[in-house]
């Protein structure tokens, strides 16, 4: 039986690593995620023959909680999965990795009363053989290292740290994303004080490992969970994407080590390739906003923001055009460049666009779209919205590959982006976005913005780019803007 | 079962063989992909049913099925998210990605 686990498990590893190589690539995606699902579903079902189950006095209810938990469970991320919105998406999976890094720190719990119970139960001499599922006890623990052993202590308190922070900070992450928290500020020093709390969090962890007590180990999970709020709070704006991907490889980090406090190599294998790829996903999505991981989170995004919005006042005004005279400047364009944004996502104007985009390539418009790293809120994110659209492959451009092509460029459209587009970021080296790579949508001879109001991006930072001489404001929700756009070009 | 250096070794491969895998990702399957990948640290469900299976008290069988609950959240929203996400690809799969540089 031990063998025919064993030997599943290690088939749902090699199906998850392959799974995960044909994500990467259009062709396969989607047979890679087929078979990272057989995975899965194997390694689940092959769990229930496992003898630390079965030979368990509490089989029978533990089953039955097991059956019940995973109906609940499943059955709520299957809803909400299948009815969410293609806009909403990277909040749910802000949510959802928010439950794995929740499931590895409670699996860390589980572990570490188990242990503080042998300790306790450990005083007492005549219960002491029954040590279940434990066999290489000292005779006589006193801490929970002992009970546990060092490696598997030390690793089962690390996937607690990490994944406690990364449950409570993908929860925030998620209602963030959500619009359900809108604030940035928390505390005053809050760098501070998270540093403190993180000090005290170790503090508590060396004493959940040196002693058998209860006391210490809900401290230690309850300063955790405070912090993944405490430093996920000020971040905010363009830095989200980076932070859901952070707390995606951490908890498959957590995943990974509490995978070696069970002894289950599938955890252990799929938690750290999880890691590591999300790690250098991470580092790349940092990269291209020209901002360190550590800098993303240790300085709070929004605290320029007042600053810089009121350096913003005063520097010319914004132009408005209507969206007829828009329909006739593109009809007649050699090239248009769309760069679309979270906007665009919200306004759902995605099938608009190709539908635009249709109209002038008929006309003889030579129609590309430039995507930033980061448009939306993760990255990618407008390709699968172009994708859902219908946009093929072939007319979508990377940041790199368009932004010397700007020159050549009749008229930029830009859809619901803002912070991506503002030249503050080449040239304000006081602006929060300096250093950070743009589209040169300013390069073209002609910019016309597509935007909801006069208000500044989801980063709170003032463009210049809207007040240039060659950019015109087209006001209104991106949907009915390009429909207006279509409508014009239609009658020419 | 796994101890001390084999999983050491475990770790060390497991974490090139992430490293490969994302290295050669076009950034246009970057949130699909970071949403396969989410999906596939739901194996961390296993986990959970064992730590509830081996509960002998109320207490960490409580603890245990709250493991288990989140753990099948993350296991199948991430696979309906992923599913839905990749499904839209399938129109035009055929064509060559632009910006295959990284």
């Amino acid at each position: 039986m031990s063998i025919l686990i064993q030997a599943t498990y290690l088939l749902a590893a090699v199906l998850f690593i392959l799974g995960l190589k044909q994500m990467s690539s259009p062709v396969t995606a989607r047979r890679g995620i087929h078979w990272a699902g057989i995975g899965m579903v194997l390694a689940t079902l092959v769990t229930f023959l496992a003898p630390e189950l079965s030979d368990n006095p509490q089989a029978v209810t533990n089953y039955i909680l097991i059956i019940i938990a995973i109906a609940i469970g499943g059955g709520y991320a299957y809803v909400t999965g299948k009815k969410v919105a293609m806009t909403d998406m990277p909040q749910m999976i802000a949510m959802y990795n928010g439950m794995g890094g929740g499931a590895a720190a409670t699996i860390a719990a589980v572990e570490l009363l188990k242990a503080q119970g042998e300790v306790a139960r450990g005083a007492e001499p005549t219960s002491m053989l029954q040590s279940i599922g434990l066999q290489e006890l000292s005779p006589h623990p006193t801490t929970i290292a002992e009970a546990m052993g060092v490696d598997i202590t030390i690793l089962a308190i690390l996937g607690a740290i990490i994944g406690t922070i990364a449950f409570s900070g993908s929860i925030i992450a998620w209602a963030k994303l959500d619009g359900r928290l809108n604030t940035s500020k928390l505390l005053p020093q809050q760098q501070l004080i998270n540093l403190i709390l993180a000090i005290v969090l170790v503090g508590f962890a060396i004493a959940v490992y040196f002693t058998g007590e209860m006391m210490p180990i809900i401290v230690f999970f309850a300063l955790a969970l405070v912090l993944g709020v405490f430093i996920t709070v000020p971040v905010g704006g363009a830095d989200m994407p980076v932070i859901i991907s952070l707390f995606n490889a951490l908890t498959g980090l957590a995943v990974g080590f509490e995978g070696y406090v069970l002894g289950n190599a599938a955890m252990i294998i799929a938690g750290t390739v999880v890691g590591s790829a999300g790690s250098l996903l991470t580092h790349l999505m940092a990269k291209a906003m020209n901002r360190s991981v550590s800098n993303v989170f240790f300085s709070g995004f929004g605290t320029t923001q007042v600053a810089s919005s009121d350096a913003g006042e005063g520097g010319g005004s914004m132009k408005e055009i209507q969206g007829q005279d828009v329909g006739i400047m593109m009809a007649y364009a050699s090239q248009v460049v769309i760069i679309p944004g979270y906007g665009m996502a919200v306004a759902q104007a995605q099938h608009k666009v190709w539908e635009l985009t249709q109209l002038l390539t008929e006309k003889g418009v030579k129609v590309k779209f430039a995507i930033h790293p980061v448009a939306g809120r993760m990255p990618g994110h407008m390709n699968v919205l172009l994708a859902e659209a219908g946009v093929p492959y072939d007319l979508i451009y990377d940041m790199e590959d368009i932004n010397a092509d700007f020159q050549n460029t009749t008229v930029t459209l830009v859809i619901g982006a803002n912070d991506v587009v503002n030249p503050a970021a080449k040239n304000d080296p006081s602006s929060p976005l300096f250093g950070m790579p743009i589209l040169n949508a300013e390069q073209s001879d002609n910019v016309i913005v597509i935007k909801r109001g006069r208000g500044t991006g989801f980063s709170g930072v003032e463009n210049p780019l809207f007040l240039l001489d060659n950019t015109r404001m087209l006001f209104g929700d991106g949907q009915k803007a390009v429909n207006e756009l279509i409508v014009a070009v239609k009658e020419l | 079962m796994i101890e001390g250096l084999a999983a050491l070794y475990i770790f060390m491969l497991a974490g090139f063989t992430g490293y490969e895998i994302i290295s050669k990702v076009p950034v246009i399957l970057h949130t699909p992909l970071m949403s396969g990948s989410n999906f596939v640290h739901g194996i961390v469900l296993v986990g959970a049913m064992i730590a509830l299976g081996i509960a002998e008290n109320p207490a960490q069988q409580a603890i245990g099925f709250i493991a288990v609950l989140l753990a099948a959240g993350n296991a199948v929203g991430g696979y309906v998210v992923t599913e839905r996400m990749l499904e839209m690809f399938k129109s035009s799969g055929k064509k060559e990605v632009a910006g295959e540089k990284k």
